[in-house]
Parts: structure tokens; C-alpha cells; sequence
């Protein structure tokens, strides 16, 4: 029998506000425990909570990115359970109204583009952490993070494969962090994702039992865990098995799901409007005022680098997947008009060097004036490309002028005649056959000669003049 | 409505409410006769009418986001019935949500 | 005289000339709480010693420059589900009996600010539910007029301890009747301010759409000036209405009630109705006629679904708001527990009293999956009737007149076996606060046990000052505020 899979997701980000969703405290990550609370998100008896304006904003900038429509009157609920990083014992949420509703991103993988369907998107605040070690056997709770403002975005179940989901992923996080709404870590949990996965035998329409799966952080873990779980419940189901619907956890060491020791009862989060609150209303003229002002996204950015500078969709895409890099992209390509040459440095030497040191594009020391200073030099042939790659570890790190290095190390190109003749006339006579060659009108010979010639010029000359040379020589 | 000990049980689970057997017996002769009450509220015809939750009407009440001092650790902990270094102590969960 | 005989307006006027030091008014105080408190209960906690120290630094204070705000050196008593910073506030529930909030109540900052003196936190309805103060964790209030009677509930401690002269005025809060009912029981003013007049923040949360704070006070000047003080937008609390402070002193300046229409509801005075209380308040509509008021005969023909409405509504919003109480961050916590579940069970168990216990239950049955609609939804559509019945009305009339409480306070234990009953003696005072309304209970006469009887004036949203205007004229007319009760 074969499946087809039928997947969903679940993506809880975190927004960059400055305070929490509800209370004026802080959202730093990693502060010593219960050091960022205050009475209204310890659940303090009496404490009253007060909507973050800018969290609205930032859910409707998502939503209208997101394709979303915004409601214009939503209302935030209760939802009730217990639970020990959950001081109130309940959680305010969205239920019966979320702020965005139906909208969808486009992915692509391999097979071309796709378009998933967003459900809805609410906004809710954040739990506390429970750490599950203490002296005494018990468990701790931090409430630092509770009350974090979080967008929480549901998928219709539109994705079919790992790499769907990865993809999704990976366009949903582009998108947030072009907004600025999200920081997109991972690791951290400000970006966290559960799959909801199921089987059916290909062709029938009912959908088969689900399964979620939660505890994956990381691009990989999300492929891992996606593919491990289509296997184990093909295996399941070919088994003649039944699918329970459960909660299971990632375990990264074993590279396996486990079911989660679930409760017995079933879930009845008696949801109701929160009196505390009183209900948004956002115009229709405040919403356009947002659209208006939304950043090119991703997508949009990617057709336009095609289309404007003439890139390779390849480039284009690694380009705009962060939008420092393709803000850095555009600001070298506004001042140097070889886009191509450009999109090679900054894919290659460029991102290299902040790779090694850990350094994000903002923070480079190699700002784009002084990265197109160097393409200059290379352009107007004060340098051959061969020295300007070998020079780029210390140009970046460094902060000297590509001048100041070159001469340091004697690098300066080569474009005396007399010097250059003497080069090539060794080269020539130790490659008789491909002169010979080349007088036969093999023209790609050339090419092979003025390589001898830089190479035996330790990289030196100028690649432009040894070319006008020997042709001259070669008659 | 008649609420039985088996509606009660499961409430009181909901609620995270231990009650005796005794308490049982009792709730669901109270909740009964307070829901047989509560049930001449369909003597009103609300067909049509919207649903009250604030009175008042207001909306779009926000705050700025600006972060403010939190509580030293020290008082957020002060009033927790059980505490080990800066956390909550709690017995160990097993059941994630 | 002795000073805890003077009102509040009266004993500031004398603390202001200079006539009596903040300290005095304290020692006389303590004295009259440490001669009455044994046979009234009013308080859960008497803060004597931060008392007499605020009192003695304000003396010392004021030595040096004699500048005076609204409410210095005034003793207040505060109820105790109001929070203080550094002070226990209990909610009369075994589940917060060592709770020391870490905060001040908005209301109380802003009773802070103009340098009150806090007495001490008043004795509840655990949590603030119940009608009679029986359901106290640390036992009855009584009725300075009858101890054997209640002195009703939830603010049953303020409303004893102001009637019983242990604190020249309190602050109560009042869901469904709570300062109100007891003020009639007692014998003194009573006022619930329109939904979002004054700040929540700090209000331990009962049922939050129906949660006001307000003065009870020995006469309608006195709340009045303490509603002055406590009235206000407030950042904290989302709904708290920002809307401008009126000078409400400024409006009892006004003694006749010509062209006043004041409206006579009639499903108010049906069967049911106690024969004493029925005679005072027809007695009261005639003295507000003869000040001029025009009287007419209004309907609030939902007035018999409120009690259901407000079960409903109220129960299920507590059943949510009391859900932190779980024994991790604050509070009680069930000794020897196995695991977690347990710890909730057994801590909400033992913390909870019956009656707490009974309004979770109710309000998460009503929320439960399945009832939802039939129980929530319905009630909230109810309550939109009960409303716009209040807006027809007040198309034709300003103020609404009612009797207080269906009968005279009650003898301890003589409710308390029967729930429903107990729900149903709110009967009048709960409309008001399913739709938001400021509400005003005084006194009007004395039933033929020698028990008060308070009638209550209804006013539009936001126009307290009309409501006071009428309740001061009235009872500068009648002068039953003047009775005070032999307590023995």
C-alpha cells in the first residue's frame, strides 16, 4: 500500500517587542531566573494585564505579509488549564476571533513553487520554563518568560514532504525577520515549530489519524523528525497497526520520536472572552497605513534581484534569505554596476570571513564601500583577482586599505612591458606545441598561455596587458 | 439539569478540585437546584441579541511598549510556599501539556 | 465628643484646624476597636503599629509645615481582598492567610498619596462571596445593631466597622451587592461606582466584569469625598473609563430635587418583599416627592433573570480568576503531596472554603465543553436585555429607587444550608451591576426589631453626583444616618 502524507504546521514566534505582551517587564533571554516578573505576569493575585501596542502592530504587519486578512474586531480569550509555568492558570490567547485569518506563503523546493495556506494567526502570551532538575527531586520554575508576546500561525495541512515543512519553515522565518518581528532563533525558542502529521492510502479523502510532534529545534531536527515519523507510521499502518492520535517528542540523541506521557483526559480549555480586556477595533485605514508601509518581502526581492541586476535565481535567492545581506547586496550593486561580480564577493570571500568569525553582515568591518574600494581596484587592474582574494582574509579583519596590503606584501600588479615580455617569452618557449597550435587558429589556447604567463608572474601580472602582449607576440 | 456525581467528579477534575464523597452527594444536589434555576433564563427570547461582555463599550485600550524595572527575584519569591535558589519548586512533572 | 464619634468630613476639618494631632485620632481608634471588636469581628488584621507610626510621622511632619492633603491622618479601614503593599491581605480564605502582597492597590497608592491611615483590612465572604460574612475563613462578622444577626456580606467587616465607629470610613467592593446589601444591614452608606469609575488594579479578581471598589462611609458626604479620592482613569486597568473627575462634594450642594424624575420599578416591590422594609422605602419615594423629585412608575421586566444571569456569569468568570490559586507561586500549598496533580487537588481542596468551592464548580460547569452556549452564551445575552432595560428606563427617568435588600439582616446560620436562597436575598442589587450602573444604599428607617433598612438610588452611568445629590438631600431630610446602634 502506498501513502500519501499529509502534514501541517504550528509555529509559535516570538515578537521583538521591548516589554511583554501584557506587563512592562523586560524580554531578555537568559536573565537569572524570575529576576523579569512582576505581579501581573507572576499571576500575583489582583494584577490586571494591559494590551502591548506594538505587539498588535507587529501581529498585523505579519498578517498582512502573511497574506493574511485582518480582523477588524477581535477579542482575546482565556484559555484554562494548570500548569506550573502557567501562573494564572490560564493562558490569555485568541480563540474564537484570531487577529489574521486565511492567508498563505509560496515555498519552493526542487519541484517548483507551492502555495501553503495559513489558517490563522493570533496573538497569545508566552509561558514560563519548567527546569526539571532540582536538589530535592522536584522541578523549577522560571517565569522570565512568561507573558512574552507570541504570534502563534497555524498551516492548513498543505505540506506533503520533510522538505515542504523545511521549506515552509524557512520562508515563514525569512518573512518574520524582514519584519523585524522575530529575532528567528531557534535555539532560543523564539521560533519554535510543531508538525502535525498524518497518513492516508493515496487517493482517499478522509484524512487518517494525527500525530504532533513537538521538541525540534533546529532546520534539521524538523527534516529528521518529519521523515522518521512518516517511516514509523508507514510501518504502522503496513503492519495492519492502528495510528494513535498523540503528542510526540524529538529525542535528538536517538534521532527518534517518543510518545509524550500524555494526560488521560481530554482537553477543555472552557475558553471564554477575558473580562480584564476590552476588545480591538482596528480600521480599515490603519490597516492600509500598515500595508502600505511593509518592507519588500523575501519573495518579491528575490524576482526583483532576477529581474533588476540579472542574476541567477540562485543567487538571488541566497542573496535575499537574510535582508541584511541583500541590503548590503544592493547598497555594493548601487555603487559598483557589476551585479554578478558583486553577488560572487559577497556570496563567496565575503560570507566566508563572517562565517569564521561569527560575525552577522551589519556588524562587518568590510562595509560595501570599502567592498566595491576593492572590486575597483581589481576592475581598473591595479590588482589581479588572484591577489584581491588572497588579501581578503586580512582586508577583513584588518580595516587597511587593499593599497596598504598590497604594497605590505608587494603585491602590486605588474603592467611593465618589459617585464611582461620577458615572462611571456620564457612561457613560449617552454609550450612550443600550443604556440604552434594556436597558429593553426586554436584560439582557446590563449587562455592556456596567459595562465602560464600569471602563474610564473607569482600572480602579479596584469592578466589585461599580458593578453594585449601576447597576441601582439603570437602575430 | 440534573447534575449527577459522575458530572460533578469530572468537573472537579477540570477545576483540579479534590472533593469527598460527601462533597460529591452535596455539589450535585446544589448545582441542581441552582441550574434548574439558572435554566428559567429560556423563558427570555434572546433571538437576535448580541451578547454583553464589558459594559462599558470601550475599546482598543493599549499601552505603549515600553519595559519598566521588574521585582527584585527576591520579592517575586517572597510569598512561594516552596523555593529552591531563584525558582518555584514544584514536584517533578512528568506530564508535559 | 469623642472622635470616633465625627464623620470623616467633620474629623478632617479638626485635624486640619489644627485641633487634634493624627496620633489622637489612632489612640482613640484603637481604643473604640479594642472596647467593640471582640463582640463586632470586623477585622482580619489591625495594623496598629504601622498605624500609630504613620500617624506619629505625619505629627512630626506636619510640626514642621502645616500642608495638609485630602485624607491626612484619616483612619481607613481597607477590605481585605484589596491589596496592600507589605500588609496581609487574606481574602478572609484559608488559601491566603500568610499572603503579603508585594504591591498597592491602585486605590490604595491613591489613598497613600493623600496620607490616610490605614486601621486595618476588614473581614470578607471569602473572596468575596457570599451576602452575610459567614463565609469568612476566620469566622462571622456580626451586626453592631443585632450580634446575632449578620452584618451581610461580602464587604460585611467594612460595612460593621464603619456602623460600629471602629474607622471613620472603609473602602468595600460590591459584585453583586457586596457594599450595598451590608450597608443596609448596618445602618450606613453604601456606594458601588459605575463599572470602570474606579481602578480594579489590586482588587483580588471575583468576577471581573461585575468587580467595582467603593466607599462606605456614615454618610453621603463621606462617600462622596472618599469616592473624590479614589475615583480616576487608571493605565493599569484596562477598564477603568477614561472619562474626567467631577467635584462631587460640589454636587450635594444642591438640596431641592425639582425637576428630578425619579423612577418607582415595580417588579422591585413584589411578594417576597419584607412588610417593614416595603413600608420605609414607600415612606422614602414620598420624602423624595416632597422634596420636589417628580415620581413615576418605571418596568424592568428582566429584573427576574439578573440572580440567574449573575450566577452564571459571575461563577464562571471566578472559576477562572481563582485558578492561581494552585499552591506554586503564592499562598497555601497541601502538605505531602505524591505529585503534581495531587498538590493542585488537595491544595485547592484544603484552601477553599464551601462556598468558593461551590461558585468554581458552577462556573466551570457553565464553561465546560457541551454547555457553553446553553449556560455563558445565554446568560450574556440576558444580560444585554437586563441593560437596554435600564437604558429605556433611564430615557425617562434620571435616578431609579429601590429597596436595598429584600428583608432586614438576617440571624447568623439562618441561610446558610440553602445556597439558592442565599443567592436570591441579592436579588435587588445584582441588575445594577450586570449593567454597570452606580448604585447608592442608605439608610431609610429601622424595621420593628430595631434593624435598619436601606433603600438604594440607581443612576445612569457616570452620573454618581445626581445619584448623590438626591441620596444627600434625602438624608439631610430624614437624619436616619444620625442612629447609632447600642452595641452589647
Amino acid at each position: 500500500m502506498t501513502y500519501e502524507t499529509v502534514i501541517g504546521v504550528e509555529v509559535h514566534a516570538q515578537l521583538r517587542t521591548n516589554s511583554k505582551m501584557f506587563c512592562g517587564c523586560g524580554t531578555t533571554f537568559g536573565l537569572s531566573a524570575n529576576s523579569q516578573t512582576c505581579p501581573v505576569c507572576l499571576g500575583l493575585p489582583g494584577s490586571l494585564p494591559v494590551i502591548n501596542r506594538t505587539a498588535v502592530e507587529m501581529a498585523v504587519r505579519a498578517g498582512l505579509a502573511l497574506n493574511c486578512t485582518i480582523a477588524a474586531s477581535n477579542q482575546f480569550a482565556r484559555k484554562n488549564y494548570f500548569y506550573p509555568d502557567l501562573p494564572k492558570g490560564y493562558q490569555i490567547s485568541q480563540y474564537e476571533s484570531p487577529i489574521c485569518q486565511h492567508g498563505w506563503i509560496e515555498i519552493r523546493d526542487g519541484s517548483g513553487a507551492k502555495q501553503i495556506r495559513i489558517r490563522r494567526a493570533h496573538l497569545e502570551e508566552d509561558a514560563g520554563k519548567n527546569i526539571h532538575e532540582t536538589g530535592t527531586g522536584g522541578s523549577r520554575v522560571d517565569l522570565n518568560r512568561a507573558g512574552t508576546p507570541l504570534l502563534e500561525i497555524v498551516t492548513e495541512p498543505d505540506m506533503g514532504s520533510a522538505d515542504e515543512v523545511v521549506a515552509y519553515l524557512k520562508g515563514l522565518r525569512e518573512i518574520l525577520m524582514y519584519l523585524a518581528v522575530c529575532d528567528g532563533n531557534m535555539e532560543e525558542g523564539s521560533f519554535r515549530c510543531e508538525p502535525n502529521l498524518s497518513l492516508r492510502p493515496s487517493g482517499q479523502k478522509e484524512f487518517g489519524t494525527k500525530v504532533e510532534l513537538k521538541n525540534i529545534n533546529s532546520f534539521k531536527y524538523v527534516k529528521d523528525a518529519v521523515e522518521y515519523e512518516i517511516k514509523r507510521q508507514t510501518k504502522v499502518l503496513n503492519e495492519g497497526g492502528k495510528i494513535r492520535q498523540e503528542t510526540r517528542l524529538w529525542n535528538i540523541e536517538r534521532g527518534e520520536t517518543a510518545v509524550m506521557r500524555s494526560k488521560e483526559e481530554a482537553h477543555d480549555y472552557r475558553y471564554f472572552p477575558d473580562p480584564d480586556l476590552v476588545p480591538l477595533k482596528l480600521d480599515e485605514e490603519w490597516i492600509e497605513a500598515f500595508r502600505t508601509s511593509l518592507p519588500e518581502l523575501p519573495a518579491a526581492r528575490t524576482k526583483r534581484f532576477v529581474s533588476d541586476y540579472g542574476l541567477p535565481e540562485y543567487d538571488a535567492t541566497i542573496l535575499t534569505a537574510s535582508k541584511g545581506m541583500a541590503d548590503y547586496f544592493e547598497a555594493c550593486a548601487k555603487q559598483f554596476n557589476q551585479p554578478k561580480t558583486v553577488s560572487n564577493w559577497v556570496m563567496g570571500e565575503l560570507t566566508r570571513e563572517l562565517n569564521n568569525s561569527g560575525t552577522d553582515i551589519s556588524a562587518s568591518l568590510v562595509t560595501p564601500e570599502r567592498l566595491v574600494s576593492l572590486l575597483q581596484m581589481v576592475d581598473k587592474e591595479t590588482i589581479s583577482l588572484k591577489v584581491a582574494r588572497e588579501i581578503f582574509p586580512e582586508f577583513y579583519s584588518s580595516g587597511k586599505t587593499p593599497e596598504q596590503i598590497v604594497q605590505e606584501k608587494g603585491l602590486t600588479q605588474v603592467s611593465d612591458e618589459g617585464t611582461l615580455e620577458k615572462i611571456i617569452e620564457e612561457v613560449l618557449s617552454k609550450n612550443p606545441g600550443q604556440v604552434v597550435q594556436f597558429k593553426e587558429g586554436k584560439q582557446q589556447v590563449l587562455g592556456f598561455l596567459v595562465g602560464q604567463v600569471m602563474k610564473a608572474s607569482g600572480g602579479k601580472a596584469n592578466p589585461g596587458k599580458v593578453n594585449e602582449l601576447l597576441k601582439k607576440k603570437l602575430g | 439539569m440534573e447534575i449527577t456525581q459522575q458530572d460533578v467528579e469530572k468537573v472537579a477534575q477540570l477545576a483540579r478540585l479534590a472533593v469527598t464523597p460527601a462533597e460529591k452527594e452535596t455539589f450535585a444536589k446544589q448545582l441542581t437546584q441552582i441550574l434548574v434555576h439558572v435554566d428559567t433564563l429560556n423563558q427570555y427570547d434572546t433571538t437576535g441579541v448580541e451578547p454583553t461582555a464589558t459594559v462599558m463599550g470601550q475599546v482598543n485600550v493599549l499601552r505603549e511598549d515600553l519595559a519598566r524595572p521588574s521585582l527584585p527575584s527576591n520579592k517575586a519569591l517572597a510569598n512561594a510556599p516552596e523555593r529552591e535558589a531563584d525558582g518555584f519548586v514544584v514536584p517533578k512533572i512528568l506530564e508535559e501539556r | 465628643m469623642s472622635l470616633h464619634k465625627l464623620t470623616l468630613f467633620e474629623l478632617q476639618k479638626q485635624f486640619k484646624a489644627g485641633e487634634v494631632t493624627a496620633t489622637e485620632i489612632v489612640r482613640a481608634y484603637f481604643l473604640r476597636i479594642s472596647q467593640v471588636e471582640p463582640k463586632v469581628k470586623a477585622f482580619v488584621t489591625q495594623a496598629k503599629e504601622s498605624a500609630f507610626l504613620q500617624a506619629e510621622t505625619l505629627d512630626q511632619k506636619l510640626k514642621e509645615w502645616r500642608k495638609t492633603k485630602s485624607l491626612t491622618g484619616m483612619p481607613l479601614a481597607v477590605k481585605d481582598n484589596i491589596c496592600t503593599d507589605g500588609v496581609h491581605t487574606t481574602c478572609s480564605s484559608r488559601m491566603l492567610q500568610n499572603f503579603v502582597p508585594p504591591y498597592d492597590a491602585t486605590v490604595v497608592a491613591k489613598l497613600r498619596s493623600q496620607e490616610y491611615i490605614l486601621l486595618g483590612k476588614t473581614n470578607l465572604d471569602e473572596f468575596a462571596m457570599g451576602s452575610s460574612t459567614e463565609n469568612s475563613a476566620f469566622g462571622p462578622s456580626r451586626n453592631p445593631w443585632n450580634v446575632h444577626c449578620v452584618p451581610g456580606g461580602s464587604s460585611g467587616g467594612s460595612a460593621a466597622a464603619v456602623a460600629a465607629e471602629e474607622c471613620v470610613a472603609a473602602l468595600g467592593s460590591d459584585t453583586g451587592g457586596s457594599i450595598r446589601q451590608p450597608a443596609a444591614f448596618c445602618g450606613v452608606v453604601g456606594l458601588k461606582p459605575t463599572y470602570g469609575r474606579v481602578s480594579r488594579y489590586g482588587l483580588v479578581a471575583f468576577a471581573s466584569s461585575l468587580d467595582q471598589i467603593g466607599p462606605i462611609t456614615r454618610d453621603v458626604s463621606d462617600a462622596a469625598f472618599l469616592l473624590q479620592a479614589i475615583a480616576g482613569h487608571d493605565p493599569m486597568d484596562s477598564t477603568s473609563v477614561d472619562r474626567s473627575v467631577p467635584d462631587y462634594m460640589k454636587a450635594l450642594q444642591k438640596k431641592n430635587l425639582k425637576a428630578l424624575k425619579i423612577g418607582v420599578p415595580a417588579e422591585f416591590f413584589t411578594e417576597g418583599l419584607d412588610p417593614d422594609v416595603d413600608q420605609a422605602v414607600r415612606a422614602a419615594i414620598g420624602e423624595l416627592k416632597s422634596l420636589g423629585a417628580e415620581i413615576k412608575e418605571i418596568s424592568l421586566p428582566s429584573t427576574g433573570a439578573a440572580v440567574a444571569v449573575y450566577y452564571v456569569i459571575a461563577t464562571a468568570e471566578a472559576s477562572s480568576n481563582l485558578a492561581r490559586f494552585d499552591g506554586v507561586k503564592f499562598g497555601f500549598r497541601a502538605k505531602e503531596t505524591k505529585d503534581l496533580l495531587e498538590l493542585y487537588m488537595k491544595t485547592r481542596q484544603e484552601g477553599f472554603g464551601p462556598e468558593v468551592k461551590r461558585r468554581i464548580m458552577l462556573g466551570t460547569y457553565v464553561l465546560s465543553a457541551g454547555y457553553y452556549d446553553a449556560y455563558y452564551g445565554k446568560a450574556q445575552a440576558v444580560r444585554t436585555l437586563v441593560c437596554q432595560d435600564f437604558a429605556a428606563a433611564f430615557n425617562e427617568v434620571d435616578l431609579i429607587v429601590t429597596p436595598a435588600t429584600p428583608t432586614p439582616a438576617f440571624k447568623l446560620g439562618e441561610k446558610s444550608e440553602d445556597p439558592l436562597q442565599m443567592y436570591l436575598s441579592d436579588i435587588f442589587t445584582i441588575s445594577v451591576n450586570l449593567a454597570g450602573l452606580p448604585a447608592i444604599a442608605l439608610p431609610c428607617g429601622f424595621s420593628k426589631t430595631g434593624l435598619p433598612i436601606g433603600v438604594q438610588l440607581i443612576g445612569r452611568a457616570f452620573e454618581e453626583e445626581t445619584m448623590l445629590r438626591a441620596a444627600h438631600a434625602y438624608e439631610q431630610a430624614t437624619q436616619w444616618h444620625l442612629k447609632k446602634p447600642m452595641i452589647r
